[in-house]
């Protein structure tokens, strides 16, 4: 290679996938597995540190924080990446829970913990195929088609789970297991940091796959079809097929999302998956910046942990219950103040960037 | 399908690339194009000309498919391009500017190109989320070729900056680029020195002349600039209420009655 990585712009700031590199490309192949496996075995001292000087209360929440890490950036994909408008997704985060759920509990006697990844999975690929079958008509539409048809599916999703008894039907699947614990020696690993370290694996899986789609020649594509969508056939991309691709994806790491929440909750009932869930991941979504997966991230934290640690102290002083109240607040504040998300469509390396300067 | 490789193959010298007959656009009570016919040569370079309102953008509509005729034929190499979409026919090799400049404005100047020739990726987006060494080699190779399309238009300097940001003569000039990265045959310019100043027209008339030349291109150039029209091309169309008034070489359009009547006399006559 000849070329010049100090040639290429005086504003570094690179945006393609590729950053110059002299290094070859197996190497950097290899080299790109260290940072998630490193962040997974980070995360996991962190959890047993964790684990002995907090209580199951605080370790709940925490995995809901996983759970709509999750959530908030699959739908960042649709809506931040791609421009699209969806505001359905917990329907796709229902039939992945309900799927990992029914199969944890009434299929499977006794799961080990890799047969709660393969539930997940399962989870997910049900929400993909869900999210083929609504996103291949409404898609190929212009304008606000989707947010109509996803808004129908949400609810048609909560209204099947409400009148099937298989799966309990209004009073909810319950009794849906964890990972066992494990016993190596002195150590005990228990059931639920077994299922914190399904959670983070999770997390790191998505964000991972996610980063990197977007961070790529064709992930690129996605942006164009948010950016212009005439412009971007004109240049040769099959702007629908890209908007599918999209959206099966968001739907299958929505029911990812689910799957842990599933396992988390231990219990599921159809009311939890109600408009307001599309709704949480939305002003996720927008209070972290559309198009950035550490907005999102960083939105999901703040929207998990502020209702538990924060207005809940406040409701039991207050006696009102002031959360939606907060988040409509919150949002209008947004909209006024800073219309692009705390991140906008910055990320992390962005960030650090602009520090060194 | 197998339309890459259709573009890949030479297509010789004189030979009819795109092929337009009796094509008629209508919107409602309104025929914006009528009756339009078009050969186009391999190599030449065609200049559309016609006062405002006159459909020169709805026949590159057309041609480029973003709007399907109401009547006639549109042929890319053999094939009717009717009923392709606008990506597909891309993929045949027509590539296009836009007069209200249609940048990816909020992704870099690098980014923009490299989406354009993102169709000519070997690798797929598995090979993205699964890093394997084939990606870094595709994505360092586009990534190279967006760069060297930069540098013919002494753009490479900004390759990070947000294309939104840029000055608009450059803005046109990246629209030139974005076009080029999707390795075209026929090149589609509409007002390609729209708000341009004198010097940089003239800039720009050598670069096209020189990209004609240096990627084997024919060119189809929509321009108001009546002294770029007639420096550069061979050939000229004048459209005038979406009907094709005259054509011919640029002296005799220069000198064509009708042509001078539309230019000068056409909106005291028909007051649109």
């Amino acid at each position: 290679m000849t070329n010049d990585p100090n040639k290429t712009g005086h504003n570094p700031v690179p945006e393609v996938g590729t950053k110059p590199s002299a290094k070859p490309a197996p190497k950097r192949f290899a080299m790109s597995f260290v940072a998630p496996v490193g962040a997974f075995i980070a995360l996991a001292i962190v959890g047993q540190l964790l684990e002995a000087s907090t209580n199951q209360y605080v370790q709940l929440v925490l995995l809901f924080m996983c759970a709509n890490i999750i959530f908030a950036t699959s739908l960042n994909l649709v809506n931040g990446f791609t421009g699209q408008f969806s505001i359905g997704h917990a329907g796709f985060m229902a039939l992945g829970a309900y799927t990992s759920a029914y199969l944890s509990t009434a299929v499977v006697q006794n799961p080990s913990f890799f047969d709660f990844i393969w539930f997940a999975i399962a989870g997910g690929l049900v929400a993909a195929a869900a999210g083929y079958v609504v996103g291949l008509p409404s898609l190929r539409l212009r304008g606000d088609y989707l947010a109509i048809v996803t808004l129908g599916f949400g609810e048609i999703i909560r209204v099947i789970l409400l009148n099937t008894p298989a799966i309990g039907g209004a009073r909810g699947l319950f009794g849906i297991p964890r990972p066992k614990e494990v016993v190596l020696g002195d150590f005990v690993f228990t059931n639920f940091y077994m299922n914190y370290l399904l959670a983070i694996f999770w997390v790191i899986l998505t964000l991972v796959v996610l980063w990197r789609m977007v961070h790529s020649v064709h992930g690129r594509k996605f942006l164009s079809v948010r950016e212009d969508e005439i412009a971007a056939q004109s240049m040769g991309i099959n702007t629908t097929q890209v908007k599918v691709r999209v959206f099966v994806i968001s739907s299958f790491f929505a029911g990812i999302a689910g799957a842990v929440f599933a396992h988390a909750a231990q219990g599921l009932t159809p009311a939890t998956f109600g408009f307001t869930k599309s709704v949480d991941a939305i002003i996720m979504v927008v209070l972290g910046g559309m198009g950035s997966l550490t907005g999102s991230v960083m939105a999901a934290a703040v929207v998990t942990l502020l209702p538990e640690f924060v207005l809940r102290p406040l409701t039991d002083i207050t006696g009102i219950d002031l959360r939606m109240v907060l988040y409509s607040l919150a949002l209008i504040l947004f909209m006024i103040l800073r219309p692009s998300g705390i991140l906008g469509t910055r990320e992390l390396p962005d960030l650090w960037r602009k520090n060194g300067k | 399908m197998a339309n890459k490789n259709m573009t890949s193959t030479k297509i010789a010298k004189g030979e009819v690339v795109l092929d337009a007959k009796n094509v008629t656009m209508q919107f409602g009570g309104l025929k914006a194009v009528d009756n339009f016919n078009l050969q186009l040569r391999a190599g030449e370079l065609i200049g559309l000309i016609g006062p405002n309102g006159a459909g020169k953008t709805t026949v590159f509509n057309v041609l480029t498919g973003v709007y399907k005729p109401t009547a006639g034929t549109v042929h890319l190499a053999g094939v009717d391009t009717r009923p392709l979409k606008p990506f597909k026919i891309s993929h045949l090799g027509i590539s296009r500017t836009f007069q209200n400049i249609r940048l990816f404005k909020e992704l870099t100047v690098l980014d923009n190109v490299v989406i354009a020739a993102a169709q000519h990726a070997e690798h797929t987006l598995l090979d993205a989320v699964l890093r394997t060494p084939h990606h870094y080699r595709e994505e360092e190779r586009l990534r190279q070729k967006a760069l060297d399309l930069l540098q013919i238009f002494n753009l490479e300097g900004k390759a990070n900056d947000e294309a939104g940001s840029l000055p608009y003569g450059e803005q046109r000039k990246l629209e030139i680029i974005r076009a080029l990265a999707t390795d075209p045959t026929v090149l589609f310019l509409d007002e390609p020195a729209a708000g341009m100043n004198h010097k940089e027209t003239e800039g720009l008339m050598e670069t096209i002349a020189k990209i004609r030349r240096d990627f084997n291109l024919t060119v189809v150039l929509i321009e108001h600039d009546m002294k770029l029209v007639m420096g550069i091309c061979e050939r000229i169309l004048v459209l005038d209420h979406g009907v094709t008034i005259s054509q011919g070489l640029p002296d005799a359009i220069r000198k064509d009655p009708k042509v001078i009547a539309a230019y000068l006399g056409a909106d005291v006559e028909g007051g649109h």
